[in-house]
This record gives C-alpha cells, structure tokens and sequence, in this order.
C-alpha cells in the first residue's frame, strides 16, 4: 500500500522523503519565526512598545504561513496520490486478464507486491534502478523478487509486469511533483509572512484567525470523521441492498443465512433479541442506579460519597469482556441452577437448558449500565439547586418527600436523558451478548431461551471466510447502519432533552 | 403601610422564641458569639445589621436550617414555647412546619404556581378536599399580595414569574402552611416599592396572630413594620430592644454608627 507509515521497505524509503520533506518545512518554520520577529523589532528600532503586537506574534504568524499551506497540501498529496494511481492502473489491465474465480483487486494485490519487491530490489543495490525499468517479463522476475524476500503466488505475467512499471515510474514522478509543490508553498508563506512583519501590520489578529481556523478544522473533522463512517456504511449498504430484497431485510421474519444463496436476511429477529435484552438490562440498571445516585448525592455523607463515587465508578472502567465471561461462566451457570435441571435444580423445573440466555445477557448488561446510570444522574441530581432543597425543608418536608417532589421532578428530564443515553449503549453492546445471549434468532417472550442480537451477527457474518460480495456478508453493513440509525436517533433525543433540562437553571 | 408605627408597642408580651448563649461555627469560623435574645410573640422583630455579620445564620439557627449544611456547628439553647428545639426528641421537620421561612433569593420549585403554593398544605393534609385547598391557596396568595397577577394563570410554572414575583409566590407559598413564627430574609429586597408596601401590610397582618423576624437592610423598613430591633455586628448581638428606642437613642456607638450610615 501507498501509505506512508506502511511496515515495508517500501514505505520506510518513501516515508523518509516525506519525513525529509517535513522537517524542512519545519525548519523554514523555525527560521521564520525567528527572522520575522527580528525584522518586525527591527522596523519598530528595537522598542516593542512601537510595535502593534507582541514580537511573538510576528514569529508565530510566519511560522503559520510557512507551514499550514504548505503541510496541508502535504497531506491531501498524501492521502489522494494513491487513490489516482491505483485508478490509472487499473485502467490498464484489461478485462479479459482476469480469471475466473479472481478479482480486480487480487490482481492488483500482485502489481503492488511485484511494484513493492522491484523498489526494495534497487534500495538494497541487487538491481540497478535502469535495471529494474528495463526488466522484462522474459526475465525470472518470481525467482529474483523471491531471493529479496518477496514471495509471489505465480510467475509475474506481462500485463503485471507493465502495470508495477507504470505504478513505480508514476510513484516517484508524484514523490518529485509533491517536494515541489510543497517546498514552493513554504517558501512562498515564509516570504509572504516575513516581508509583512513590520511595526503596523496586525500579527496578533491574523494568529487568532489562524487559531479560529485551526480551532474549526479539529470539530469539522471530527463531524466529516462520523460523516464518512455513516457514508462508507451506506454504500456497502446500498450494495446489500441490490442483491437482496430491502422487504425481506426489513419486513422479513426470520434470519436464516446458509449458502446456498437464498437466505433469509430479516432485521426483525435480531431486533426483538436486542430490544429484550437491552430492556431487561435497562430494567436491572435503572433502579438500582438511580436509587444508588439518590443515596449517594442526598444521603451519604461526605466521606462515604468520596469512596463510594469512585468504586461505582471504578465497574464503569471494567473492560465488557470481562463482563461477557463473567454471564458465561457465573451468572449464566447460577440462572441455569435455578430454572433448570430437573429435579437437581433449586426450582426443580427445567425451563432453561444452557447458560446462555436473554435473561443472562440482560442481567449482566444492567449490571454493567448500574454505574453508568447512577454517576450519569448524580451528577444531574447534583445540579438542581440548594435553594431548592431548603425551600422543600423550610416548608416542613421530610428529605424524601423533598426528594421524591421537588428534586427529582426538576432532575427528571436529565434523567430521562441518562437512561436514554444507558439504552443507546445497552443497544449497540456487543461483547456480553456475543458471549452471554446465544446465536439464535427467533421471536420468543421466553427470558430464559437464547435469542441473538444485532450486534453479534455483525460480528458473526464478518468473521470466518468472508466474501464480501455476497448478501451474507453485506447484510452486516446494513444491520450496522440501521444499529447506528437508531443509537444515533437515542443519543440525539437524549441529548435534547438534557439541553433543555440544562436551560431551566443557567 | 407609611404610617411610622414607633410608638407603637407590643400589644402582648408573651415570649415565644427564647435564644441563649447561642453560638454557631462554620467549620472554624466562628459566626456567632454568644447571641441570647427573648423574641416575643405576635411581635414583628428585625434583625438589622452589616453584611456578613450573621443574621442570616441566627435566623436558619430558629428553624434548624443550618442542619443542611454539613460544616455548620450549633452550641447553646433555643427555646420555642419553653421547648429546646435542639433537644434530640425534637422532630427538625415538623419543627419547620411550625416555623416557616422565606429565603433571601427567591427559590419556586420548578412546578405551577398553584402546585408550589399547594405543596405545604399538601405534605402536612391541611386541606380535607380540593375545594378545601383551592381556597387555601387563594387565600395564600392573596396576603402574598400577589393573586392578581396570577390568578388568570395558576397553572403557569413559578419559575417563569419575575423575581419579585417569584419572592411573593415564596411569601404564599410560607403563609399556606400557617406557621407559627415566619422567619423572613431579606423578603423586600427583589420587590418594587408597591409590592414592599404591600409585604410589610401582610407582615403586620401576621402580627395578629404569628411572630414574625425579618432581617433587612433598610432602616426605615426596620422602623416601619417592626416593634423590636435587634443590631448584628461581627457575629455579636450588639443591642436589643424597642424599634423605637433602637433608631432615636442607641446606646451602643456601633449601633449608633450603623443607623446613621458610618459603618456598614
Ligand atoms: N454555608 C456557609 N458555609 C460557610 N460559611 C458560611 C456559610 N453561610 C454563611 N457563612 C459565613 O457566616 C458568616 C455570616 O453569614 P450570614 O449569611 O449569616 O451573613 P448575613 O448577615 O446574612 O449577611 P447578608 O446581609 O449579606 O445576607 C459569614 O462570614 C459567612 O462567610
Ligand atoms: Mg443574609
């Protein structure tokens, strides 16, 4: 691959000319910064008071415009060099070359490793770089890329050949065409910023449009992050989509992959496993969370509150896991003594036969949501005013019914926002149910059979061999989308509905 | 309500709130010294004095507020129709029933204004119906001098009245409990003059029947509403008697000094 932190030799030779590029574009920054706030003292005659900003703000302001414009276009080269590349080659190899049974992509794998073994050839001095241009297709290519440790699946055939020359001459015609373009960049900002550093010219406003800038990149990448995550799910999606039948994946009633090519693909399933379980856990997690958040914020005292906080909050740090092995091997086995075995159980009934189960997966989950919850509205609980405790009080009401009418219904809307946020999480967890709810998919109201939910298809029809133009390995993208479209939907009702609580008081 | 009452005596004598040796300590701050004070029944008394000298704390010390904040320490006794309110049988909360308070920052509960009025007579079953308790929270908030504005509106949430409102509603909301002493911080000081005139004609309503200690910062407030005066300074009770007496001839200098504006 052509990205310039890959493990091979390849990349280490590249990634030291982009390393080479970058630091001297850092250190044209240096150099800026200094020379741009001398020239700016200079022009002043050495008296800063004369100056319209701080010297630093000179310095600052050309290290800015050397390297923002110049390592920003560094970047894009980085990131889309590689993709026009593959494109051009691929253009190339005709259709006809693809076999039976292979793939575009596996031919490229090959022109890569071929384009990879021949640089790592001329770097390590066996092939002379003219050499290597000229090699023909007649040549050994296999046995001499094989001496350099590249080991090819088949004889290289021409058209591959050709193709890893065109790839390596258009690699390193781009490599040449970035340092230009990009060293051009820097010099042309370092010029622009030190010529403008005299007395008058406004250093400091120009640095905090460059810090408002820079402030505004870092939260609409972490927006195009979540745009492109939902973008790349869609289009895998929409390829589901096109080898199966949308009214089977939504409408459909059971979920039955085989291989045969006609399976049945059905959300429904999975989405009653996932909305029991999820329910059961929110059932386990909400009392108990709430009312340890009540006791914690309104009852104990200072010392207790200060260890018991952290403990709660020390089960949200555990890893899920953990939690999972914890449904499988403890309270997995615990329900089974209880509601099932026959006549050795506690109950003596035989209701339930193996450890995993809706009920298991649900328990633990609303165990794992318990602290979650309680540090979620402790905190909210924590926020409604003093003053409104000591009227309730001041009025002859007992710290409960101050509680249970003036305090919670003020914290009520927060609250209702933490257990959506809990049902957001409880929703889209994988590993408990993975190793606590089983992998069957039905409708069932029994608590104690196994169901199988959302998460660990996913996970199932994505591990093991995988091919990833059949509807069994498509149906994935789609479930994590609609998983995503309804967490997303939660989270966001929640959050406005803690905005709102937020506004009653501030 | 302008009317200077000075000369105006208590028209009964009886004792009702009797502090003694009474000292209070936040963490090791000391807050108040040594404060002992007779209050007396059907009475309006005012707690005067400079900011941060402890009025507000002797006051919540009359209705065991200050057990809700955990640093505070209370020392000494008092006494409540001869009962010490300290004393360990002494229920806190149905003490406060007895003893009702406004706080100096208006604080409705996020509920309607009818709710917020209801809540008292709700928690301790004042009302025997509904009709029972909707003339009790007219009534309420008739002496809060507030009913007119809110009358078209009991279902509107409290918090969304303005701040002198919302001090009115507070006043309601204490006087729908009818407690037997009312303890009054700072009350007027959100209000416009008409809403004050109004506060201090229900404050001498009240006289008839409760003991009512209001803390101000306003002198001719102090002189207005109330019978006796008591003068705070540094945590200490500097001087305690007639209003009258206490405005025209002080006899400490610090309360002389204050009245007339040189320290404060
Ligand atoms: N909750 C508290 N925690 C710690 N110290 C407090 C607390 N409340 C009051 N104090 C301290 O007690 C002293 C008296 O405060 P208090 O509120 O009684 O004054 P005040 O006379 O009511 O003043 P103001 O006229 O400004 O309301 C002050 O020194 C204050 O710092
Ligand atoms: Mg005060």
């Amino acid at each position: 691959m052509w990205w310039p932190l890959n493990g091979t030799d390849n990349g280490t030779l590249r990634m030291s000319i982009t390393a080479i590029l970058f630091l001297a574009v850092l250190a044209l920054c240096v150099l800026g910064y200094s020379l741009a706030r001398n020239r700016a003292l200079a022009g002043a005659g050495g008296d800063r008071r004369l100056l319209h900003s701080l010297p630093t703000y000179y310095g600052t302001n050309a290290a800015m415009f050397t390297a923002v414009p110049a390592l920003g276009v560094m970047v894009i080269w980085l990131l889309a060099q590689p993709m026009m590349i593959e494109t051009r080659v691929q253009g190339m190899i005709p259709a006809s070359f693809i076999d039976e049974g292979s793939s575009i992509g596996l031919v490229m794998n090959d022109v890569r490793r071929v384009a990879d073994g021949l640089d790592l050839a001329v770097k390590s001095g066996g092939l002379s770089a003219d050499d290597a241009r000229k090699l023909s297709a007649n040549s050994d290519v296999r046995g001499m890329l094989a001496d350099r440790g590249v080991a090819l699946g088949s004889d290289v055939k021409p058209e591959v050949l050709a193709a890893a020359q065109t790839y390596r001459s258009a690699a390193a015609t781009g490599r040449m065409w970035m340092v230009v373009v990009v060293m051009g960049l820097a010099l042309i900002g370092f010029a622009i910023a030190v010529s403008l550093s005299k007395p008058d010219f406004r250093a400091r406003n120009v640095v905090e449009r460059g810090i408002l800038a820079l402030l505004m990149v870092a939260a609409s990448l972490a927006i195009l992050t979540t745009l492109g995550i939902v973008l790349s799910m869609l289009f895998e999606s929409i390829n589901f989509f096109r080898v199966h039948p949308a009214s089977d994946f939504f409408f459909g009633g059971s979920w039955a992959p085989n291989f045969r090519g006609d399976s049945d693909l059905s959300i429904l399933p999975l989405l009653w496993g996932t909305l029991y379980i999820s329910l059961i856990a929110l059932t386990v997690a909400v009392p108990i969370g709430l009312f340890a958040a009540i006791y914690l914020s309104e009852y104990a005292g200072p010392k207790l509150r200060a260890v018991a906080k952290p403990l709660l909050e020390i089960l949200a740090g555990i890893p899920t896991i953990v939690y999972g092995l914890f449904a499988l091997l403890t309270v997995g086995p615990a329900l089974v003594r209880v509601f099932g075995r026959g006549d050795e159980g506690l109950l003596g009934v035989e209701w339930m036969s193996g450890a995993t189960a809706v009920l298991t997966a649900g328990l633990v989950m609303g165990i794992m949501l318990i602290p979650f919850v309680s540090s979620l509205s402790d905190d909210i609980i924590n926020a409604v005013p003093q003053a409104m405790r000591d009227g309730s009080l001041g009025l002859g009401a007992t710290p409960s019914e101050t509680i249970r009418q003036v305090v919670l219904p003020a914290a009520l809307p927060g609250i209702v926002g933490a257990i959506l946020l809990a049902a957001s999480r409880a929703i889209g967890e994988t590993m408990i149910v993975v190793l606590g709810a089983g992998a069957i998919a039905k409708f069932s109201a029994n608590p104690l059979e196994a169901m199988t939910t959302i998460t660990t298809r996913i996970v199932s029809q994505l591990t093991g061999d995988t091919d990833f133009s059949s509807p069994e390995t498509l149906v994935a993208f789609a479930l994590g989308l609609t998983l995503f479209v309804l967490t997303l939907g939660l989270n966001v009702f929640a959050l406005i509905i803690v905005r709102k609580y937020r506004e009653q008081y501030d | 309500m302008n009317t200077m009452r000075l000369t105006e005596s208590a028209v009964d004598t009886d004792i009702k709130i009797t502090a003694k040796d009474v000292q209070v300590y936040y963490g090791d701050n000391h807050a108040i010294k040594d404060v002992s004070v007779e209050i007396q029944d059907k009475t309006v008394t005012a707690f005067i004095g400079p900011s941060g000298c402890g009025k507000s704390t002797f006051l919540r010390c009359i209705n065991r507020m200050n057990d809700t904040i955990d640093v505070c320490r209370v020392q000494g006794d008092i006494k409540i129709d001869g009962e010490d309110i300290y004393d360990k049988r002494v229920d806190p909360v149905q003490l406060r029933a007895k003893v009702g308070m406004v706080f100096q920052k208006p604080n409705p509960f996020p509920k309607s204004i009818y709710d917020n009025v209801a809540y008292g007579p709700r928690i301790h079953g004042l009302a025997k119906n509904k009709a029972d308790l909707d003339d009790i929270v007219e009534r309420a908030l008739r002496r809060g001098a507030i009913w007119n504005e809110v009358k078209d509106r009991l279902d509107a949430p409290g918090t969304g009245l303005s701040g002198g409102q919302q001090q009115r509603l507070c006043i309601a909301r204490a006087v729908a409990t009818e407690p037997e002493v009312l303890l009054m911080d700072e009350p007027c000081s959100a209000l416009d003059p008409i809403a004050t005139a109004q506060v201090e004609e229900l404050i001498d309503e009240l006289r008839k029947s409760y003991s009512v200690v209001i803390v101000t910062h306003s002198m001719q407030q102090a002189a207005r509403v109330s019978q006796r005066t008591a003068f705070f300074h540094l945590g200490n009770l500097v001087e305690y008697g007639e209003t009258g007496q206490i405005f025209t001839n002080p006899v400490d200098p610090r309360t002389e000094n204050y009245i007339t504006g040189r320290i404060g």
